[in-house]
């Protein structure tokens, strides 16, 4: 495929999160021509999503040291761009998107960054599609973006370090957090908060998100089984949540439930970087199997914000030929703490009953639990179901159904994210639609 | 600059905050983004781009995912059926 619309630089970064943001700013410090590119509205990430609306009453002051330090160092953001398509030649397409037009752009680069951060895993349960239910950081995603929560009864629920920030923020902007639901037991997440004790500054995030919460119960071990819709059908009304043993039912507006984060490794796999289970192989200087592509943050490993930073800063000196084994020491450490979360969180197999036949497990498609009954993978699920073939292309269904039935995903192929015709036509005649459509598959 | 900015939604005209994206907007008038394969409302679920539940006609463009598209001033909006 030709494009006329290109743009070369020394380096190109996917993902203004954290690890995006310390990536290009050390990159461009030693040098290098820099650009990142990010799907969302603005810089930033998820951990550090600014509030488009209103005074920004969260700004965190590392975020604005961050971003700062970004802007002083020369790399340029481009905001609004889903990455479709790279490969290890150099190539890069996003498709940029505005409210009045959508069309794609190529980028010509020397080194790839991949800093493309973490999404939600979602687990299927009845009534989980009505409007209402979101994820946890979703909701506070939305939050942030202008949707007013203020006296609208919440209930946080799923697992993972997230469920009390997101609590914390939703009550900080007037929700009434009544419960939050962590599923995992205390008997491992006792050892997961003192083992903080080695990570200060991760104890007292925790201590000041409880402080916030005084009026709401944190129940660890207990989970929601059902989402209950008003008469009508169309809205969430109450939860029926359990501990294993009994079950009961609280009233609420809105559920935000997650959980925890699964790594957004697509592109990754479609450049055919190696993976170490469901993770970017890496070395100890961000480099993955592929020639001048690295990657930084999530996708090597869940492990939060403070390993994405120095991930990303080796990362972007990487870039310039430089390597500092104070920061890989300090990543080394963070690594624990990625283990150690893995294990505190980890999902109990009673989640594996949460769906009942009829649940919809495929959003995008309507494929029920009870239609992937009988398969064996998903190449024969995805023929006979269109499960995971919708717009999202399984990223919400396919960490669900690695949960419930084991299933992992077979390939990866471009475009990563749905794109219209038109934005590819109007780019070049010469469009080759053979080319752009060879079968990648991901090299496990 | 106007602190609002009004837009239809669904046929409705509606005032949110500057900044608001068409996501929460949708949310905020409680209207569904779309109507799923087996007719059920649907709405923003991950909130980042993710999950395309969010996604609605916007100035006569079907699936344009809404959490990443700020509202603009007479900016037409409508379930994507």
């Amino acid at each position: 495929m030709t494009f006329t619309n290109t743009t070369r630089t020394d380096v190109l970064v996917v993902g203004a999160g954290p690890a995006g943001i310390a990536a290009a700013t050390a990159a461009a410090e030693n040098g290098r021509q820099v650009i990142v590119l990010d799907d969302n509205v603005t810089a930033g990430g998820q951990i550090w999503r600014g509030a488009t609306v209103g005074q920004p009453q969260h700004t965190d002051p590392h975020k604005q040291r961050a971003l700062e330090k970004l802007e002083r160092s020369g790399a340029r953001v481009l905001a609004g761009r889903a990455v479709f398509n790279a490969d290890a030649s150099g190539m890069l397409q996003a498709l940029q998107e505005t409210a009045s037009a959508r069309f794609a752009e190529e980028f010509r680069f020397e080194q790839l960054v991949l800093a493309t951060g973490a999404r939600e895993r979602f687990l299927p349960f009845p009534g989980w599609t009505l409007p209402g239910v979101f994820g946890a950081g979703g909701l506070q995603a939305l939050v942030k973006s202008g949707y007013p929560i203020a006296g609208k009864r919440v209930i946080v629920a799923g697992t993972g370090p997230l469920l009390l920030a997101v609590a914390a923020h939703l009550a900080e902007d007037g929700a009434v957090v009544s419960s939050v639901l962590e599923q995992a037991p205390l008997a491992l997440l006792a050892p997961f908060a003192a083992s903080l004790l080695s990570h200060p500054a991760k104890l007292l995030q925790g201590a000041r998100f409880r402080a916030g919460l005084w009026k709401t119960t944190y129940r660890t071990g207990c989970w929601v089984v059902e989402a209950i819709a008003a008469p009508g059908g169309e809205k969430l009304e109450a939860l029926r949540m359990t501990d294993g043993s009994r079950t009961w039912i609280e009233p609420c507006d809105l559920l935000a439930c997650g959980y925890h984060l699964v790594p957004n490794t697509e592109l990754a796999a479609l450049l055919g970087c190696k993976f170490s289970g469901s993770f970017v192989q890496v070395d100890n200087q961000q480099r993955t199997s592929v020639p001048n592509i690295f990657c930084a943050g999530e996708p090597t490993g869940i492990a939060g914000l403070d390993a994405a930073l120095v991930q990303g800063e080796i990362a972007g000196r990487a870039c310039a030929g430089r390597s500092d084994t104070s920061l890989q020491r300090r990543a080394a450490k963070e690594r624990g703490f990625a283990d150690r979360m893995e294990k505190a969180f980890a999902l109990r197999s009673e989640l594996q009953a949460l769906p009942h036949p009829e649940t919809i497990v495929c959003r995008c498609e309507d494929v029920r639990f009870d239609a992937l009954q009988g398969h064996t993978g998903w190449t024969d699920a995805k023929l006979q179901t269109r499960c995971g073939m919708g717009p999202c292309q399984g990223r919400i269904c396919g960490p669900a159904i690695e949960h419930l039935l084991g299933w992992r995903a077979v390939s990866v192929r471009q475009p990563l994210f749905p794109v219209p015709l038109e934005a590819l036509c109007s780019q070049d005649e010469t469009t080759d639609i053979n080319k752009s459509n060879e079968l990648i598959e991901e090299k496990a | 600059m106007p602190e609002t900015v009004s837009l239809t939604i669904n046929g409705a005209r509606r005032q949110v905050a500057r900044g608001t994206t068409v996501a929460a907007a949708m949310l905020l008038v409680q209207e569904p983004t779309r109507i799923s394969v087996t007719g059920e409302p649907r709405a923003a679920l991950c909130g980042m781009g993710i999950c395309f539940e969010c996604r609605a006609v916007v100035n006569g463009v079907a699936h344009r995912r809404t959490c990443q598209i700020l509202c603009e001033q007479d900016m037409a909006v409508e379930t994507n059926p």
